[in-house]
């Protein structure tokens, strides 16, 4: 036994694989006990944040302002507000009035300024050019005129008694806060979903329950598979063919068709994370129980299972101290790539609109899902969906790497 | 030949035997879901209706027309004639639309896109598999972690990747749909030019998926049998590596033709969630909305259409095995 593992252990890809997979356990085990959020808790009003540190303007206000003179920060800030459109819409007018493209540079923000400041004129009028595009260059200019401002803002409350606002305090250009003095910050480092709620410990939550699933599944389609295989395989006759036609039957009838079937008959209310999983489990065992067949039918006459036959041993002792060894390699593969395609079946049926109901908590599908509705892929927020695909992609992928390096363990013929 | 002809008829009973027990499967699942459809239903139609007579007229009528009102055993004996003829009864959720009706809509869509692109996917993803087991080398240590990463990767997740680069950035072909939205179906050259656009991605799509699982497959096979002892007798006969070569990789071959048989399957449940991804007009989609609606009948007939598929081709796979491995009938004859 000891032998075995440092044998496993040995093989690049195993490590790799488990690596990975550690990594991902951990993070679902230690990011609940750091930030104790719940992961369905809707912080956001609005959908679709993008990631960053989000700092309360309110309390910036009152914290300690700092003076810093810099000089690049009046271009940063109109560099900021000014858009791909308007600059090209600058260009336009420029080009139109008679300046040169070669002269005009849309990501030199200081000099198509310039250009602009020293070109535009409100009453000269271009040939060709709408009465609402007229307008728009000059609600353009205007614009850039308040970006270019020197001067500060004032901020103002509104008294009751008197019925009128009064200045509390001014915003220099030049003002800075230190981040750490202002009392609200929160940092989302993936953003908000369309519900509002915080992305990365939604993710985390969904992937601690779609290994949950994953688990639960493969071990139930595992025990049935060995069961069923075992007893066939072993005890040969009729229960063999009982069990080959049933297997027979659901290796063609597509497991995919069963779950949809399996689900929906269900129902909503009754979804919860575990019953999915049992149904997959239930949906997915025959792969198992065929190979563990085949491989019990050919230990089936070995010398060693006749001897301890010949010594009067029962059914259950042979099968379990002669037999089951021998496969055990071959039952742990089947068993990572049965968890591995149960997160994988828990994905597909919620995007269908069938995974567990949505109140309680999320899963790996019911985020795609969530994500798929409001478009987010369309839109282009990629924080809703990527992460969650990355994560999927991840766990399979690392259960794979395992299964590959286990089998080339145990199989020399496959090693390089 | 007499030993083809009982391979045949063996596997013909077995493809009725498991018609047969999907057929039960797909009447009896969505049936049991609690809740009343038809209330559902009358409901959205008595929307505002106050006459209570009125409403349990609708209820009444709409429960004759759609049979729930019957047992179960009564409604499947009526199911399986109506069935016969082709009649799957109304859809819920689409109604007055019979189901035979958008089921017949969808169904070419998805016929077109998934077999192709299953059979296009297993061919390029053996030829890479069997070169990576020949080659060996730098090919094989790139195309082997590709290959495991993309298998692995769920289907819809390749599908939202390749809206997401080639759809939404590069936009070089549209989004979703099966057609541009502003056209009618005809033959017209614009019409079959939007049809072949709007092909590329969810085709591409499920291709990729399909050559990742393939080419591992068929990598293994090869090294096994590379390193089988007949390759090492011919090679001491002094036969040519080319020709070795053809012996190893027809005999490779042929489990890839039960693979393919037996994860088609597989394969079509993860290009029916991509087309629901691309919202292709085919049956994946109808399928959603008709979970979506609580559509029982519309459910059952395109899992049913769906099993169907998957049987026949399974079907006609394991026919044409027998014919290219004459082992397969030396076995069954005996």
């Amino acid at each position: 036994m000891k032998h075995t593992i440092q044998q496993v252990f040995r093989s690049g890809k195993f490590v790799f694989g488990f690596a990975i997979f550690a990594a991902v356990l951990l993070i679902v085990i230690f990011y609940p006990l750091i930030i104790t959020d719940g992961p369905l808790s809707i912080i956001g009003q609005g959908t679709f944040f993008p990631p960053g540190i989000y700092v309360n303007v309110y309390d910036s206000m009152s914290s300690t302002v700092y003076t810093l003179n810099l000089d690049d920060a009046a271009a940063k800030r109109i560099a900021s507000k000014l858009n791909e459109d308007d600059r090209l819409a600058l260009k336009e007018w420029l080009m139109a009035a008679g300046v040169s493209e070669a002269e005009i540079d849309t990501t030199d923000t200081q000099k198509l300024l310039d250009l602009w400041v020293n070109n535009y004129d409100s009453k000269k009028s271009i040939p060709g050019m709408t009465n609402a595009k007229r307008n728009y260059y000059v609600r353009l200019n205007t614009a850039l005129k308040g970006l270019m401002a020197t001067e500060g803002v004032t901020v103002s409350q509104f008294n009751l008694q008197t019925q009128t606002l009064e200045e509390v305090d001014a915003v220099e250009q030049s003002d800075f806060v230190n981040i750490t003095e202002v009392a609200n910050m929160r940092v989302l480092p993936l953003g908000t979903d369309n519900f509002g709620r915080d992305v990365l410990t939604e993710l985390v939550a969904a992937t601690a329950v779609s290994l949950k699933i994953g688990f639960v599944a493969g071990i139930i389609a595992t025990l049935i598979g060995l069961t069923l295989g075992l007893l066939g395989g072993y005890v040969g006759g009729i229960v063999d063919d009982i069990i080959m036609f049933i297997t027979n039957l659901f290796i063609v009838i597509p497991s995919f068709v069963l779950l949809i079937l399996i689900s929906f008959s269900i129902g909503q209310e009754q979804r919860g994370a575990v019953t999915i999983a049992v149904v997959i489990g239930f949906t997915s065992w025959v792969w198992t129980a065929r190979a563990v067949r085949s491989q019990v039918i050919s230990l089936r006459n070995r010398d060693h299972v006749n001897l301890s036959k010949l010594s009067g041993h029962s059914l259950v002792h042979i099968i379990l101290s002669d037999i089951l060894p021998y496969i055990a390699s071959y039952v742990i593969m089947a068993l990572i790539l049965q968890i591995s395609s149960g997160i994988l079946a828990e994905a597909s049926l919620s995007i269908l609109g069938l995974g567990p109901r949505t109140t309680e908590v999320p899963t790996l599908g019911l985020m795609m899902n969530w994500a798929m509705i409001y478009q987010a892929q369309i839109l282009g927020k990629w924080w809703a969906y990527l992460p969650v695909l990355v994560t999927i992609a991840l766990i399979t992928f690392s259960m794979n790497l395992m299964n590959t390096g286990l089998d080339q363990v145990f199989n020399p013929a496959l090693r390089d | 030949m007499k030993g083809y002809r009982k391979y045949f008829l063996n596997k013909l009973g077995w493809f009725a035997i498991t018609f047969v027990f999907a057929f039960l499967l797909n009447f009896i699942l969505p049936r049991l879901m609690p809740g009343d459809p038809v209330a559902a239903i009358v409901s959205r139609l008595a929307q505002g209706m106050s006459n209570t007579s009125g409403v349990q007229a609708i209820y009444q009528q709409y429960s004759d027309l759609f049979g729930t009102n019957k047992s179960l055993l009564e409604q499947f004996f009526i199911y399986i004639q109506n069935v016969a003829h082709g009649d799957f009864g109304f859809s819920f959720s689409q109604y007055p639309r019979t189901v035979a009706d958008v089921i017949k809509a969808s169904i070419w869509w998805t016929i077109a896109l998934q077999f192709p692109a299953i059979i296009v996917g297993w061919l390029i993803g053996n030829t890479l598999g069997a070169l990576a087991a020949y080659l060996k080398g730098g090919f094989d240590k790139v195309l082997m972690p590709v290959s495991i990463f993309v298998s692995n990767f769920p289907a819809f997740g390749m599908a939202v990747f390749f809206m997401v680069i080639f759809g939404v950035n590069l936009k070089w072909f549209p989004t979703s749909g099966g057609y541009g939205f502003d056209l009618i179906p005809s033959f017209s050259w614009n019409f079959i030019w939007s049809v072949i656009v709007h092909y590329q991605l969810p085709f591409w799509s499920i291709v990729v998926i399909a050559i990742g699982g393939q080419a591992i497959g068929m990598r293994s096979m090869s090294i096994y049998e590379l390193n089988a002892d007949y390759v090492k007798y011919s090679r001491f006969m002094g036969i040519k590596d080319r020709k070795i070569v053809g012996y190893v990789f027809r005999n490779a071959m042929l489990p890839q033709v039960t693979g393919l048989a037996l994860s088609i399957g597989t394969m079509v449940g993860g290009a029916l969630v991509a087309e629901i991804v691309f919202s292709y007009p085919g049956l994946g989609t109808t399928l959603l909305r008709a979970i979506l609606g609580q559509d029982y009948p519309l459910i059952s007939a395109s899992t049913l259409i769906v099993t169907v598929m998957v049987l026949v081709a399974n079907f006609i796979i394991e026919i044409l095995y027998g014919f290219i491995d004459p082992r397969i009938k030396a076995v069954q004859s005996d």
